[in-house]
């Protein structure tokens, strides 16, 4: 990655610990611990089942995970801990947002509209719970104006803006992703969950995601943690990489170090535990 | 050669041999279908034997229409719409400037219903235009109203309730009850019984919140059930089967409608008439019906109404961007319900008597069909549902010249559920999204463009 001009803080803004998943007699994820730093972009990779969705979905709320921690630590100082709270809070108090694998928009509704609809929270406040909306209170309106300005803004950065009154359903694939992330930088996160962001997009819809994503975190300080296939987005995105397999982690670092672990190898290409080692020789030996 | 050189010709031969063959199988099938069903009729003579009676006549009739009508459909409808869609999809798709009654069409419907008793009581006289107030026009505002109130829950929220009718009923007997034992006036009674049946919106939406699709449904289904059993069987509070009877009327404001010396028409020095309490009563409606659509159009644009039509959409991704679901779906049913009690205390107000036979399942179904065939979501289509299917209803009363053709027994209105179910079957072949299809967005950056029914999910409960 390019030198980051301002100083990072590079404190952790996630932590997982001795996170464990069980469904039925299938441990999913078993004893993971890692840490998602204030200001980067974190993949988390690993082969099919290796149960990193099921990660993302005990970080947001949508499991309650069998046991373990999941804290977060925002930049005001406030912890949370992800596990004890329901999925809407995760979003609503604790700034987590999250986008889904099999891409969720609301598709009758328009882009501008999937945009308000994220910001619901903070226009339910300024509509006084209804109440002072239905009156036709001047503080809504206010509020609805400045939430499409920033529903506006979104759209732009996304070059979603031309479509912007068009339902999300008749979207491309490639604009639908876009338009998720979108929707779920409009709720305000300190913390993105990206759920394969450039699963089926093509080469160039995949350059402009990682353009998406880097100015997601420059312009607006919102740390990534995203799950990948694509090893060419994770190597040219990411600052830090965990690895996982079965539910456990076998590699966390800088993605060079990751790219050359052999057991990452290993996992990728699917090699018996005992021939490891014979991997790890091949890859010194090119590495020399 | 012959046939390039004129194909027309050739074509509109084959297509009438076409026609004829299918016709022939068609008008074969009929025969074959119904000569035991119709073609002879089993019938006990005097001494008490099983005799067979002949009905061939019919029996010809049925096969020639259908003979005629395979004909007809193969000959001259197919090739009619074949051209016709070929037509639509040849013609630019040039968006035309709607017209004045388009875009002013909901104006020009409220200006329609405010000058409408005036019309009637000028054409039909004071005692003439009851029927025309009262039956079509009043009974007509309730259903629009009650789907109005169902549309929320169903329409934005996309939560599927069989059971509305139980929230019309508790509007009914809050009112009711209330105002025999204790004397509240109408107006205290509205805003209450819109709460009491807000209050049971909630307590149904509690434990329904975890089910979706069917099984949403058949608890609603339960509840409404709950509420009418209950009705008839607490005896001491309800009387049960017999209903209440002697509801007071509404007062406009402390004076009523009746003959007393303080009443309506003697301070207008009017003639004592109950139709000026039925244009009254058509103009409160009418009042709370715009109430309805006014507080609905407005929590659209409000974000607890985007909420429901996420909440339609996708429930999970909602609950990912921090929406809370259950408070979303509780308002819902509360919001919904309470309209629907706001129509039962004018029902109860109206009629003067209520009783669980008013409640039935039949009634949830109606209201729910009048959301699905105008279009879920719209109130202009549902309120031409509406007018429709009650409307309908109190015509086939009036077709008094039907007696003429089918014979003095024939009472037009028994057939109402055949025609409505024909009716019904016809309208979702021919528009599956009901009246209106599109969606309105509910905010705009640069132009307002409808959304294509096609893009709208139906809710998942």
């Amino acid at each position: 990655m390019s030198a980051v001009a301002k100083p990072m803080n590079n404190d952790a803004i996630l932590k997982v610990e001795h996170l464990s998943m069980r469904f039925g007699g299938l441990m999913a994820i078993n004893d993971l611990s890692f840490e998602v730093r204030r200001g980067e972009i974190t993949a988390l990779i690993g082969p099919n089942g290796a149960g990193k969705t099921t990660v993302f979905n005990c970080i947001t709320g949508f499991y309650k995970p069998t046991m373990g921690m999941i804290s977060m630590h925002q930049e005001g100082g406030k912890s949370f801990y992800l596990e004890r709270m329901a999925d809407f809070e995760v979003t609503r108090d604790a700034k987590v947002a999250r986008t889904f694998q099999n891409i969720r928009l609301f598709s009758g509704l328009t882009l501008l509209e999937n945009l308000l609809v994220a910001q619901h929270n903070a226009l339910m406040k300024a509509s006084g719970y209804t109440v002072l909306g239905l009156l036709g209170f001047k503080s809504y309106k206010d509020a609805s104006k400045e939430a499409t300005e920033k529903a506006r803004y979104w759209l732009e950065k996304a070059s979603l803006i031309d479509r912007a009154d068009d339902p999300a359903g008749d979207l491309p694939y490639g604009a639908q992703r876009r338009l998720e992330i979108a929707r779920a930088m409009c709720t305000g996160p300190e913390l993105l969950c990206l759920d394969e962001p450039a699963a089926g997009l093509n080469p160039r819809e995949s350059q402009e995601l990682n353009k998406l994503l880097r100015s997601i975190r420059a312009d607006n300080g919102t740390s990534l943690l995203l799950i990948e296939h694509d090893m060419s987005v994770v190597m040219e995105i990411s600052d830090h990489v965990v690895v996982l397999e079965y539910g456990q982690k076998i590699s966390d670092g800088d993605p060079a170090h990751v790219k050359n672990d052999p057991r990452v190898i290993a996992a990728y290409l699917g090699v018996d535990d005992d021939e490891v080692e014979t991997v790890r020789h091949e890859v010194e030996e090119g590495a020399n | 050669m012959a046939t390039v050189t004129n194909p027309s010709a050739a074509s509109t031969g084959s297509l009438t041999a076409k026609a004829l063959r299918e016709a022939t199988f068609t008008a074969v099938m009929t025969f074959l279908m119904f000569a035991l069903f119709i073609g002879l009729k089993t019938d006990q003579n005097m001494r008490n034997e099983l005799i067979l009676v002949p009905r061939w006549g019919m029996l010809a009739i049925l096969v020639v229409i259908a003979f005629v009508g395979r004909f007809a459909m193969v000959a001259w409808l197919q090739p009619w719409r074949t051209a016709s869609k070929a037509a639509k999809s040849a013609a630019p798709t040039v968006d035309e400037d709607a017209g004045f009654v388009k875009r002013n069409f909901s104006k020009l419907a409220i200006l329609a219903l405010v000058l409408y008793p005036p019309i009637i009581l000028w054409i039909f006289g004071v005692q003439g235009s009851l029927k025309y107030i009262d039956n079509f026009g009043i009974q007509i505002l309730i259903y629009v109203m009650l789907a109005w109130g169902l549309n929320i829950v169903v329409g934005l929220a996309g939560l599927l309730d069989l059971g509305y009718v139980a929230f019309y009923a508790v509007g009914a007997y809050s009112y009711a009850l209330l105002s025999i034992n204790f004397g509240f006036s109408f107006w205290i009674l509205l805003p209450l019984a819109g709460i009491l049946s807000a209050f049971w919106g909630i307590i149904l939406g509690f434990p329904v919140l975890r089910l979706k699709g069917d099984y949403l449904a058949i608890v609603t289904l339960a509840f409404g059930e709950i509420i009418r059993l209950v009705l008839i069987n607490w005896q001491d509070v309800t009387k049960g089967t017999f209903g209440i009877s002697g509801i007071p009327k509404i007062t406009l404001f402390g004076i009523p409608f009746d003959a007393s010396p303080n009443g309506f028409a003697k301070m207008f020095h009017l003639a004592p008439s109950s139709a000026y309490y039925k244009v009254f009563l058509f103009y409160l409606i009418l009042l709370l019906c715009l109430l309805t659509a006014f507080v609905t159009i407005r929590l659209r644009r409000l974000p607890i109404g985007r909420a429901w039509e996420a909440l339609r959409e996708d429930e999970i991704a909602c609950r990912s961007l921090g929406i809370n679901t259950v408070t979303t779906k509780l308002t819902a049913f509360a919001i919904g319900a309470m309209f629907g009690g706001f129509a039962g205390s004018f029902f109860a107000a109206r009629q003067g008597f209520v009783s669980p036979e008013s409640f039935v399942f039949l009634e949830s179904a109606v209201i729910l069909s009048m959301v699905v065939l105008g279009g879920m979501g719209s109130l202009t289509g549902i309120a031409i549902a509406a007018i429709a299917m009650v409307g309908g209803t109190e015509l086939l009363r009036e077709m008094d010249f039907l007696k003429h053709v089918f014979g003095p027994d024939f009472t037009p209105e028994l057939y109402r559920m055949l025609i409505f179910g024909l009716a019904m079957v016809f309208m979702m072949l021919v528009r599956p999204r009901g009246f209106v299809g599109t969606r309105e967005p509910t905010a705009f950056l640069f132009e307002r463009k409808a959304v294509s029914g096609a893009f709208t999910k139906e809710g998942h409960g």
